[in-house]
């Protein structure tokens, strides 16, 4: 293992540490909301909401449910990234376009498919089906884009020295993923936490049908808040124990000169099973819920054939998604490279800032944004630059992630050649840090690109007045029950979700 | 390996973050007519897209003045306005149920409404408080598949549907509002032990649960389940999509003030400080006027609640024949407790 990196200690220059408070401030703008919402009825009404046993009882199925899809996202995505990178399968670029576009199956729409198919599936196994199938290219991204960073040497070595090549991935390419596999498995632990379309529509009740339930039975927004806290507190915990399992190991190769691409593993007689294997996911995540999408159009009478509309709507949820990814990315670069670069406890802080609030459902978010931006920004106020912010609130960790996971790969001696030839902390970023990560950061700039696309609750209620995405449509079209009129809406989410997801493969070859 | 140049990139992100962005400045001025402007009104629906927008915009033509609607989920829409405080963008709130309407009325966001425009709808369909109105009423109804069931076999109460007989062959959805509105309702009436009895032997009796009214219904017009606890208006709305010869089930409104046949509405309130209130006190007269009440009795299949108007649907039975039980709907709002129920009977 090389040794860890030597820049480790220092303080972070103030280049990046400038803007890297600014985007942790930003992401912390939901905890302000929650404290004022929270105590509202002082701190013994906000303790009996939290410390009622259904509240435990809820975070543990809530728990229970993220373990379960966090594992089977880590089988799926890891696999698949190899499969892809590593191996001469064929088709291996489709295949890898294939495994992005799940991201863009609004949960609730994959908990419906899947319901409509088998009403028995209702329930926690259901639950964790769906939400592991919309998820697990939170994994498969950041380690496919790890996978084609590392060094081969290593592996070459092992092999070399008599390593099977099942032992060598173990022992060698695994430990080399951690960050990158970790880094996605938080997500998805984040995600699991904070999602209601699923868990609702199958009926496995969570810590988040509680706060939805405050919110639309009692219309209360305290108990809201108080357990939202709940959830801020599972998400600390949770980025501390991901921290932990980075371990002390560096994941940059240290020897010289240009690493060479990886030579494909043959895959040989496993050929037909590993094909199988990434058919079988493709058709469970993919085609399943495009082909339930084809059926609603087919059966259903409601279909309105209104192309230009349709249109109109992708290409403002292009437009509006491109720059909440864009946005986002730029800030999650600082607080992405100071986690990387940097030890100690101001990094730490600004990396679980970044992180805070996103378990926190949509809806919670959103309201926050409403509280801050009327009294304080109230000429942006259901404009589009704070629709674009709430976007950067929601994802920052999305791109904090990839991009942390990112500069972790590129070797930190090169930022000391380039500090000793004289050059400033900001040249250093522009010109060897940010290049070198850029595939990883180009990676979490097209995630974040798909989930600001299929954002709901905060979308709805941050808009502008009259303006539409297509997933307010989709929402407009299947809450009036007109399944066929949503269908091509949810198909243009994920074929535009298809467009990021191809242009990163552009790059690979 | 060929990498994205650094200059490209960051070409490409200043341009998706700017691009937007500049074209929001541009249509900024237009869009910021709320607060404060006599001349615009802005509604908050919670009412879906589809169903209203065609009245809304016939309501624009006879206000006189550039409405705004925003439409979202009316308890999520009620969270909003209740954030926003006095610097509300909603000059009036247009909700799918009475609770999100009750929950603005007790925070003393809405503004009282007149008494001429408050007599035009019976006292149980409007505020206790007199700020905010009914518009139109939906009501619990059991849907029933003829194939199997008689039409004098159909219980008369929804507590026999928890019998032997129907065992394994009743639907139900419920994680719908209305459905959870009804159990309120049993609450009120018969008390909160009967009604936590009656869940619990509907989920014993093999009760099949469904996402939402319309897949009960289907499952009744399928032959799934013989019979269906649904909103009265989901299978006037397919009798109009396919025709009446296309759809095989048939409705029974349940007679005696039984639960089963509680009566929800939609309703309308004025936010007080949006200075709009002129403009929204035309609007909701405008939703009182036979014009639009008439929209909602022909195109949501609603019944309207204004006086003196009735619904032109065929087979719908008269308003004031419905036996619907008495109750305030105000008291609906301890729905969370309904909710804690559903849970420890193990129904969501």
């Amino acid at each position: 293992m090389p040794r860890r990196a030597r820049t480790a200690g220092r303080r972070p220059p103030l280049v990046l540490l400038v803007p890297a408070c600014v985007a942790a401030l930003f992401a912390l703008l939901p905890l302000g909301y929650l404290a004022v919402r929270a105590l509202e009825r002082g701190p013994a009404f906000a303790w009996d909401v939290v410390s009622d046993e259904r509240t435990l009882e809820l975070l543990g199925r809530s728990l229970g449910l993220t373990v379960v899809v966090v594992a089977a996202c880590l089988v799926l995505g890891i696999s698949l990234a190899w499969l892809t990178v590593r191996t001469a399968l064929p088709g291996a670029r489709a295949w890898s376009v294939l495994a992005t576009l799940p991201l863009a199956v609004p949960s609730y729409v994959a908990a419906f498919a899947w319901l409509s198919a088998e009403p028995d599936l209702a329930g926690f196994g259901g639950a964790a089906l769906a939400l592991t199938l919309v998820s697990f290219p939170y994994v498969h991204l950041p380690v496919a884009a790890a996978l084609r960073g590392i060094d081969p040497a290593q592996e070459e070595v092992a092999r070399s020295l008599g390593h099977g090549p099942l032992r060598t991935f173990v022992r060698v390419t695994l430990p080399q993923l951690r960050p990158a596999a970790a880094g996605g498995a938080l997500l998805v632990a984040l995600y699991v936490l904070s999602d209601f379309g699923a868990v609702s529509l199958m009926r496995y009740d969570t810590f988040t049908r509680a706060i939805h339930t405050s919110y639309r039975a009692s219309f209360d927004r305290t108990p809201a808040a108080a357990l939202s806290v709940v959830l801020v507190v599972m998400t600390v915990v949770l980025v501390a124990a991901e921290a932990r399992t980075r371990g002390r190991a560096g994941h940059a190769r240290t020897g010289t000169g240009t690493a060479r691409p990886a030579l494909p593993v043959t895959l040989g007689r496993w050929r037909p099973l590993a094909l199988l294997w990434c058919g079988a996911v493709a058709a469970v995540a993919v085609a399943f819920p495009l082909g339930t999408l084809g059926y609603w159009l087919a059966v259903g009478s409601s279909a309105g054939r209104d192309l230009g509309g349709l249109a109109e709507t992708a290409w403002a949820t292009f437009a509006v998604a491109a720059a909440g990814a864009g946005l986002t990315t730029v800030l999650a670069l600082p607080v992405g490279v100071i986690a990387a670069r940097h030890r100690g406890r101001g990094a730490r802080l600004l990396e679980q800032a970044a992180y805070a609030g996103h378990a926190l459902p949509g809806i919670t978010v959103a309201l926050a944004l409403v509280f801050f931006a009327v009294r304080y920004a109230y000429p942006l106020y259901q404009q589009l630059p704070l629709l674009i912010c709430a976007y950067a609130v929601l994802f920052l960790p999305v791109a904090v992630a990839a991009t942390r996971a990112a500069v972790l790969q590129a070797q930190p001696v090169l930022e000391d050649v380039a500090r000793s030839l004289g050059r400033r902390p900001w040249q250093v970023l522009r010109e060897v840090t940010v290049p070198l990560a850029a595939p990883g950061v180009a990676a979490g700039a097209a995630l974040t690109f798909v989930v600001c696309m299929k954002e709901l609750p905060a979308t709805l209620l941050l808009r502008p007045t009259g303006m539409d995405t297509l997933a307010t449509r989709l929402w407009t079209e299947t809450g009036a029950g007109s399944f066929a009129a949503a269908a091509p809406y949810a198909a243009a989410l994920i074929l535009l979700a298809a467009v990021p997801s191809y242009l990163l493969g552009r790059h690979r070859t | 390996m060929r990498r994205p140049s650094v200059r490209r990139m960051t070409a490409l992100v200043t341009a998706t973050v700017l691009l937007p962005a500049l074209a929001a400045c541009g249509s900024g001025d237009k869009d910021s007519g709320g607060e404060g402007d006599a001349s615009s009104l802005v509604i908050y629906s919670g009412r879906n897209e589809k169903l209203v927008k065609p009245l809304l915009d016939k309501l624009e033509k006879a206000v006189g003045a550039e409405v705004e609607v925003r439409y979202g989920d009316s308890a999520e829409l009620a969270a909003q306005i209740l954030e926003e405080g006095d610097r509300t963008k909603a000059g009036l709130f247009f909700s799918q149920d009475a609770g999100a309407l009750g929950a603005l009325s007790k925070e003393g966001m809405l503004r009282k409404l007149p008494s001429a425009t408050l007599d035009q709808v019976d006292e149980a369909y409007r505020g206790s408080g007199g700020d905010w109105v009914g518009l139109s009423g939906r009501v619990r109804v059991i849907a029933y598949n003829p194939d199997q069931v008689g039409e004098d076999e159909v219980p008369d109460s929804v507590f026999d549907v928890v019998k032997p007989e129907w065992k394994g062959k009743v639907g139900f959805a419920p994680t719908n509002a209305s459905f959870q509105a009804f159990v309120t309702g049993m609450r009120v009436l018969k008390g909160d032990d009967a009604t936590r009895e009656w869940l619990q032997e509907l989920k014993a009796n093999g009760a099949r649960t469904y996402a939402h009214n319309l897949a009960t219904l289907d499952a009744v017009e399928a032959g799934e389940v013989s019979l269906g606890l649904v909103n009265h208006y989901y299978w006037y709305e397919r009798v109009a999509e396919k025709g009446e010869d296309k759809v095989n089930s048939k409705l029974h409104f349940l007679p005696g003030e039984d639960p089963g046949a509680l009566v929800n509405v939609a309703g309308a309130g004025i936010l007080k400080e949006s200075g709009q209130s002129e403009t929204a006190q035309k609007a909701v007269d405008y939703l009182l006027s036979k014009e639009a009440q008439t929209y909602f009795a022909d195109r949501t299949k609603e019944y309207p609640l204004a006086a003196g108007v009735t619904s032109s649907v065929e087979e719908l039975p008269a308003f004031e024949s419905l036996e619907s039980p008495d109750i305030d709907l105000g008291k609906l709002a301890s729905l969370q407790e309904t909710l804690a129920m559903l849970q420890d009977v193990g129904l969501v």
